[in-house]
């Protein structure tokens, strides 16, 4: 059997069980995204003798019975998390040869606890972008359909699981980049509760914002994997200080007495009738497990747009302003003056939608503006996470589309910012309210695209999420569809 | 310096005192540095990407009890904000600071003013912010060289109201204020290494006038007397352009001190659009009514109860209870030489006459004088218990001073202890008498201040040991007799 066709959890019980080594594993993927990332390009960097060196080691504590359950993983991680003396480029010219002197809290955790990092995945540039397209390094190809996109930010972690070159990977959440490519590729992928997981070390874009989380072939292992990641870190001072459940043994096979809420607001008269083809039947699925759906409202949901691209450019234009190629970076030739080494550092470093949200950013915080744009959007932010407050007083669990459309060709809308920032309307809002959301494959379209539902929880209720999640999977197979390549 | 009687002038000061965390403000870097450039960073002085600020809440600790010793309102809720603009010696390109909510709210400070009448100046706001690095362009050709050492170091953004009204206020403010904090131990208030810096807002009105006229910021004042002389001029230059007719801009000033003049750094439409907005890496900073009041309970006292104590309880005088209470260092000297047996009155004068006396002559501070405390004391004690005589004890103190040994080993080593042993002194009063019969006749004639010579050729024989006042009983007795 090839192993790069099995779920993380079935690795786990290969390594285990001594049917092949995490150095026979690791090789396999190394040599499927020699083969296939070429295509793809959804590695940026791939780290042949760390991660082979990881796999040794990870052998090594197989061999001493001392095994996490990630001993021996190969895992992909988006290349905005930094990883010490390996290239993290955040998708930009502008790092294009950096390598970080320090580990993030994400990376860290995952090696110490034995996975094997593959390598640094592509995304669109420092994060921005809903189809990998903005990236320095070149779009990623949807595995479904190398002519579409993946969806973005995360696009080069979503297309390597769909593309089997891991068995997870990490990506990062600012308004969707985890949920939106998860559900254009047809695999899973979950953004915890703001604060759940470390951001230390993950390259800002939006920090008030800005969540990692895992993607994978299904709920179980993502459990699996967040199990490692979350928790506290002293580094982090917005990192939440809460126990951590036991994610894999509170997955359930059955629903009953869940009540799944669904918001008329994202069914709105123009939703792709597929998409809603599809939820309908999802819902269906869900009440025979013994859920209950509930229709409900989030009234302020209109506004997730203009509000998140007030507040997301806003911290974007402050967190980016170190690029100014004096330390690390890139750095222009021979500037004249420090005004022109600021200015030709920064126009040549970044691309044209980073230049865009920082304009924004530094727009909307202006004096004189700061009240109308800013202030103003901060209100309507807790006006939206009200909305999911009340919510979950009659509910226990949301359930909506995760896009309003499935993949789009690759070039469709990169010159209309707008039609670009609409595919994360379903998503934004969860980030605006600092909640867990999960995608999940639930069916496809009329060329075979994937269709994702997104699943939200009140905050830390992330096992509640990965629950309905598993049992959803346990009644269907859309997770188990596989592009072929 | 002399105004025009017809124009007031309205001071606001804002300082910078870097707190003696430690670390940083919001890494575990060391805020002592040493001289290698650069060789007291992380990741997070240089604002790599990715890092996030830890704050440090021992500067918590320090930006309350300083807020506490001002009688400020401290906040239960504060919170950080990010100050953006580009320059090379800011790594991140933005400042973290307090902006709309700050630690400290109100709070006032007392001084003395000429006429002697003691006068509140009211307090804006206490927050907490973090230091930049050093641009370095001297002797560099063609470029500049940035030491990020500095970034991280933790200040207090202290700022007055405006309302002091003449530079000598605005040094004595700064003096107490300076003196505040060192009583708290929060900061060491070096003007000249940059660890206490001042800006002024200064502005002029005519005398009346209810609205305030147009302010110009000062900096570059690197030291009291440079904050008072720049303040003066400024004002001078304000009154003088106002009465030619033009009006004051608003801008930023740069006082130079070699020619004693302000210069234009930057009018009102260069200065920075700041986009202050809420620091998003750091929660809201939340402190308990509880952790207040146990701060509260540690606070040291201050110099203004410290002055009343010694006033009330010990006697001085309120000159003597100023200029002791004038630093922690002197405050604490001044005590210990209390407890070691001295009289509050002798222990002041000797330490504001002679001790400081002698110290302004070397230069040095209290904390650098040879002689301590309980040496002072010790030698005071003797001079109370008449073993030693007033004029030998400032012979021995400039021993003490000079080699740092105490006074017990300074009269014993040199045999300088005082006689009074009315036998011995009788003796060489015989001797003295017999020598100078002249003297004695003219004495016994009623030219009674010969006794002066007299008593000299004693203590001379002596070797400066005989007690004087036995000296004198027992002189006036035998050429009585």
């Amino acid at each position: 059997m090839d192993p790069t066709q099995s779920t993380l959890v079935q690795a786990q019980g290969l390594l285990r069980t001594r049917q092949i080594s995490a150095v026979e594993l690791t090789q396999a993927f190394l040599e499927r995204i020699d083969r296939i990332n070429p295509v793809i390009n959804a590695y940026i960097t791939v780290d042949h003798d760390g991660a082979l060196e990881a796999a040794r080691a990870a052998d090594r504590c197989l061999r001493a019975g001392n095994a996490t359950p990630l001993t021996g993983i190969p895992i992909g991680v988006k290349d905005l998390f930094c990883t010490e003396n390996v290239r993290t480029t955040c998708g930009s010219r502008m790092l294009a040869n950096f390598r970080p002197p320090y580990e993030s809290t994400v990376t860290r955790r995952l090696k110490e606890a034995g996975a094997v990092i593959l390598g640094k995945t592509n995304m669109d540039e420092f994060a921005m972008g809903s189809s990998n397209e903005t990236s320095f390094f070149g779009p990623v190809r949807n595995p479904w359909d190398i002519g579409r996109i993946p969806g973005g930010s995360s696009g080069g972690s979503a297309a390597a699981l769909a593309a089997h070159l891991a068995l997870a990977t990490i990506g990062s959440d600012t308004g969707g980049s985890i949920r939106q490519p998860a559900a254009l590729t047809g695999i899973s992928g979950l953004k915890p509760t703001y604060g759940r997981i470390s951001r230390y070390g993950m390259i800002a874009f939006a920090s008030s914002l800005d969540q990692a989380g895992p993607l994978a072939r299904d709920a179980a292992d993502i459990a699996v994997v967040l199990q490692i990641l979350a928790g506290h870190d002293p580094m982090d001072s917005t990192s939440i200080e809460a126990d951590v459940p036991d994610y894999f043994n509170t997955l359930a096979n059955r629903l009953d007495g869940l009540r799944i809420g669904i918001p008329e607001e994202y069914h709105p008269d123009g939703l792709d009738p597929e998409i809603r083809c599809a939820l309908k039947e999802a819902e269906r699925v869900l009440l025979d497990l013994g859920a209950s759906i509930i229709p409900v409202s989030l009234p302020h949901t209109r506004y997730a747009i203009p509000t998140y691209y007030i507040i997301a450019p806003a911290e974007a234009s402050s967190n980016l302003a170190r690029y100014d190629g004096i330390r690390f970076g890139y750095r222009c030739q021979e500037p004249k003056d420090l005004n022109d080494l600021y200015t030709r550092t920064r126009s040549e470093g970044f691309g044209p939608e980073v230049r865009r949200r920082i304009m924004l950013g530094t727009y909307v915080l202006s004096s004189g503006y700061y009240d109308a744009y800013y202030r103003k959007a901060q209100k309507v932010r807790r006006l939206i996470a009200q909305d999911f407050h009340q919510a979950f007083e009659a509910v226990d669990l949301l359930l909506t589309p995760t896009t309003p459309g499935t993949a789009f060709p690759l070039g469709e809308r990169v010159d209309d910012p707008v039609a670009m920032y609409l595919s994360d309307i379903f998503t934004i809002n969860v980030n605006l309210a600092g909640l867990p959301g999960m995608s999940i494959p639930c069916g496809v379209d009329q060329r075979g695209l994937p269709i994702g539902m997104q699943m939200i929880a009140p905050v830390l209720k992330e096992e509640r999420v990965l629950a309905t999640a598993h049992a959803f999977q346990c009644a269907t197979s859309w997770h188990q569809r596989q592009p072929e390549l | 310096m002399t105004y025009d009687p017809n124009y007031e002038t309205v001071i606001g000061l804002e300082v910078h005192a870097q707190m003696l965390t430690r670390s940083k403000i919001f890494c575990g870097c060391p805020t002592t540095f040493g001289s290698e450039a650069n060789g007291q960073i992380c990741p997070v002085c240089a604002a790599f990407p990715g890092v996030l600020p830890v704050l440090n809440t021992e500067l918590v600790r320090m930006a309350i009890k300083t807020g506490l010793a001002i009688r400020g309102t401290i906040r239960h809720h504060s919170e950080f904000a990010r100050k953006n603009y580009f320059y090379p010696d800011l790594p991140a390109g933005y400042q973290i600071s307090q902006f709309e909510l700050p630690i400290i709210e109100g709070g006032e400070l007392i001084i003395v003013a000429q006429d002697g009448v003691p006068k509140r100046i009211g307090m804006t706001r206490i927050h907490m912010e973090v230091d930049a690095g050093k641009s370095l362009h001297e002797g560099i050709q063609g470029a500049s060289w940035v030491d990020l050492n500095r970034t991280g170091t933790p200040l207090l953004e202290i700022v007055s109201e405006p309302d002091l009204g003449t530079a000598q206020e605005a040094g004595d403010y700064l003096k107490k204020l300076r003196s505040i904090l060192r009583y708290l131990q929060v900061c060491d208030g070096n003007m000249e290494e940059g660890s206490f810096r001042c800006d002024a807002n200064v502005s002029v009105r005519k005398r009346g006038a209810t609205r305030l006229g147009t302010r110009t910021e000062l900096k570059n004042l690197n030291s009291i007397r440079n904050v008072m002389r720049a303040i003066e001029y400024e004002a001078e230059r304000q009154i003088d352009a106002l009465e030619s007719g033009i009006p004051v801009v608003q801008e930023t000033r740069l006082w130079d001190a070699n020619q004693n003049v302000t210069r234009s750094m930057r009018g009102k439409e260069e200065a920075h659009d700041y986009r202050y907005f809420p620091e998003p890496d750091l929660p809201p900073l939340i402190i308990s009514q509880q952790r207040i009041e146990a701060i509260r309970e540690q606070l040291p006292e201050l110099p203004d109860a410290k002055g009343q104590r010694f006033m009330s309880q010990l006697g001085l005088s309120e000159y003597d209870a100023g200029v002791l209470t004038a630093s922690r260092e002197m405050a604490m000297f001044f005590e210990e030489t209390v407890r070691a047996g001295a009289q509050p009155k002798a222990a002041a004068n000797w330490i504001s006459v002679e001790l400081l006396g002698r110290l302004n002559r070397e230069g040095l501070d209290i904390e650098q004088s040879r002689v301590t405390p309980v040496h002072l004391g010790r030698l005071l004690v003797l001079i109370q218990n008449n073993e030693i005589s007033g004029k030998m004890a400032k012979d021995v103190f400039d021993l003490m001073l000079a080699s740092g040994t105490g006074p017990d080993q300074i009269v014993q080593e040199r045999g300088l202890k005082q006689v009074s042993d009315s036998v011995a002194i009788g003796a060489i009063i015989d001797q003295v008498l017999a020598q100078n019969p002249q003297q004695v006749q003219q004495f016994r004639q009623g030219k009674t201040k010969v006794i002066g010579f007299l008593v000299g050729q004693v203590m001379k024989a002596s070797q400066g040991q005989a007690n004087p006042a036995t000296v004198n009983a027992l002189l006036q007795e035998k050429l009585s007799g």
